[in-house]
């Protein structure tokens, strides 16, 4: 369990003049679910985008030992790292079985179509609508597939940007069921950005908490949950 | 349709502001203030007119996808594609009457020199700037434009050209269908551009680089986080793009013959297609297409026989199609197929 999957270490990130993240360092262990936590335009979008890329960043951000701050997306995609992006990013007029296509883009072995089946196997609603457009479906069905469709890339690395955001309670928590099955059967890190505080810390191994910018507390899952300030600003209670 | 005659009339209404609807209405128009026309002048001459339109179609449907192509990658009109096709059957021309390349072979040769071109020009003058802000990336296309007319001009001179036709062409080549006459080169026309459509499709819908447009069209920023190389399969529109436009432009050089602003005068007709069918639906602007060259042959075979509109003459298509592109965007911004409204342009 120790070795290191992500590395962030005094990261920067600024969109224009506007600066997000302040000199934000975090791990992930190989195997584990972290997950982030904090309010509204705390940052933790922008620590998903900065792995990825898709935002100006300095620092340093080490995925399984190579770094890749200025590197291109496409490149760090092909590290095996997959990105359910908020508002689940789905491929809106392609059909469902386009969107696990593409989610092989970068994938050219034989196993594409095998594991087509085993995604539609784990979620059968898929299957069900498998040529319908991924824009016709529920949000919760979205979701499913914007998963399915990041996990066609056989990712060492998953990043999930607030899956549970828009959907009902039932649906989140099943969805988040399938987060900690897929963890388990695969043993694939996952670095999750979550409000619903409650169920992200119940699959998750360790958390932190994003304050403007910066990280202002991290820990065990068990000590988050039990934190005075975690339980008041992000659990309710 | 059973639909209407089993469920109400509210549903009626809802299918006739489908496109479908939209576009069985106005058939249903064009033919009702066609009938008249047709008692006086007789079938013969209607059916002439009728095919008469069909090449200028298929030109029109040509030009269109590639308007479209660019327009489903970006969301931009490109105001160049018009003089890059100019400039294509220019080169076609050249290696033709200068060097003796049989016809095809400088139309396949012409095509892939200005498909290069497209790419070059995505790479060096269009990816620099941020995909979002449209109206550097337009005025680029307009320059663009600007600069391949004055090439052509300078290279070939500003007179007409006649340019070789790729198909049959004495005036014995047609078909005599109900006394009308179908020429060989329309049908030509037609052909290509089915076999044009067809390989389109597949390379959209059967080949890697074609997923790979079609994810960057449905959602740029998935599609990098996917690992889609945007910035390359761009290229690949523009070049694709570029040279579907040289077709076109190969095909209609016959009839309007060669001169720096001849596909610049032709492209609005395409514009009005794409946007009737719907700029990002590649069949809808085939069918936008059509509509536009029976109208338009229409209008200029009967329009000057209506009262007081007679002085327009053959100008009459022209304001017709930008009344046209006018009513559409005010009235269905998205097109009779399209998905996506034009939000600036």
């Amino acid at each position: 369990m120790s070795e290191l999957m992500l590395k962030l270490s005094g990261v920067n990130a600024r969109y224009g003049a506007i600066q997000v993240l302040r000199d934000v360092n975090l791990e992930v262990n190989k195997g584990e679910v972290v997950v982030v936590l904090g309010g509204n335009g705390a940052g933790k979008t922008t620590t998903l985008r900065a792995i990825c890329a898709m935002v100006t960043t300095t620092g340093s951000i080490q995925i399984a030992g190579t770094e890749v701050v200025g590197k291109d997306t496409a490149d760090i995609v092909r590290m095996q790292v997959a990105h359910v992006p908020q508002g689940r990013g789905t491929f809106p007029e392609m059909s469902v079985l386009d969107n696990l296509m593409v989610g092989a883009y970068t994938r050219k072995d034989k196993e594409i179509q095998a594991d087509i089946d085993r995604w539609m196997d784990a979620f059968p609603r898929l299957r069900e609508r498998r040529t319908q457009t991924a824009g016709s479906l529920s949000g919760g069905e979205q979701q499913m597939l914007a998963v399915a469709r990041a996990m066609m890339c056989r990712p060492e690395l998953l990043l999930l940007d607030e899956p549970s955001l828009g959907l009902a309670p039932l649906i989140i928590e099943d969805l988040f069921r399938r987060f900690g099955e897929i963890n388990r059967e695969t043993g694939i890190t996952m670095l999750v950005v979550e409000q619903n505080a409650n169920l992200a810390l119940e699959i998750a191994n360790r958390g932190y908490v994003l304050e403007a910018g910066e990280v202002v507390l991290q820990g065990s899952a068990e000590d988050l949950r039990t934190n005075e300030a975690v339980r008041e600003a992000y659990l309710g209670a | 349709m059973t639909a209407v005659t089993t469920k109400s009339r509210g549903s009626f209404l809802t299918w006739l502001k489908t496109g479908s609807g939209i576009l069985t209405a106005m058939m249903a128009v064009i033919v009702i203030a066609l009938i008249p026309a047709i008692i006086q002048g007789g079938l013969k001459l209607f059916l002439q007119r009728v095919f008469d339109s069909l090449n200028n179609g298929a030109v029109y449907a040509v030009t269109a996808i590639a308007l479209v192509i660019i327009f489903k990658a970006t969301t931009l009109i490109n105001f160049a594609g018009a003089n890059i096709a100019m400039f294509g059957a220019y080169v076609c021309w050249w290696l033709n009457t200068s060097y003796g390349f049989p016809i095809w072979i400088a139309v396949f040769v012409a095509m892939g020199t200005m498909g290069v071109l497209g790419s070059l020009i995505e790479r060096t003058l269009i990816r620099p700037f941020d995909v979002n802000d449209h109206l550097p990336v337009v005025l680029i296309t307009f320059g663009i434009a600007a600069i391949l007319e004055a090439f052509a001009g300078g290279l070939w001179g500003l007179e007409f050209h006649k340019f070789p036709s790729p198909f049959p062409s004495d005036p014995k080549d047609r078909f005599t269908i109900a006394g009308a006459f179908l020429r060989y080169e329309t049908v030509g026309t037609l052909i290509v551009m089915g076999l044009m459509i067809y390989g389109i499709y597949l390379l959209l819908n059967k080949t890697k680089v074609g997923l790979a447009f079609r994810a960057v069209s449905s959602n740029v920023e998935s599609a990098r986080l996917v690992g889609v190389r945007t910035g390359r399969t761009l290229q690949f529109g523009w070049a694709l793009a570029s040279a579907l436009g040289v077709l076109g432009a190969c095909l209609v050089a016959k009839q309007t013959n060669l001169e720096p602003a001849f596909m610049a005068k032709l492209v609005i007709f395409a514009f009005a297609a794409a946007t009737l069918g719907g700029l990002d639906s590649i069949g809808g602007s085939v069918i936008g297409a059509f509509i536009v060259a029976v109208v338009q042959s229409m209008l200029t075979g009967y329009g000057q026989e209506i009262p007081g509109l007679g002085w327009l003459k053959s100008n009459f298509a022209l304001v017709l199609a930008f009344v046209l592109i006018l009513v559409v965007l005010l009235f269905k911004p998205a097109g009779l197929y399209g998905t996506r409204r034009i939000e600036r342009v």
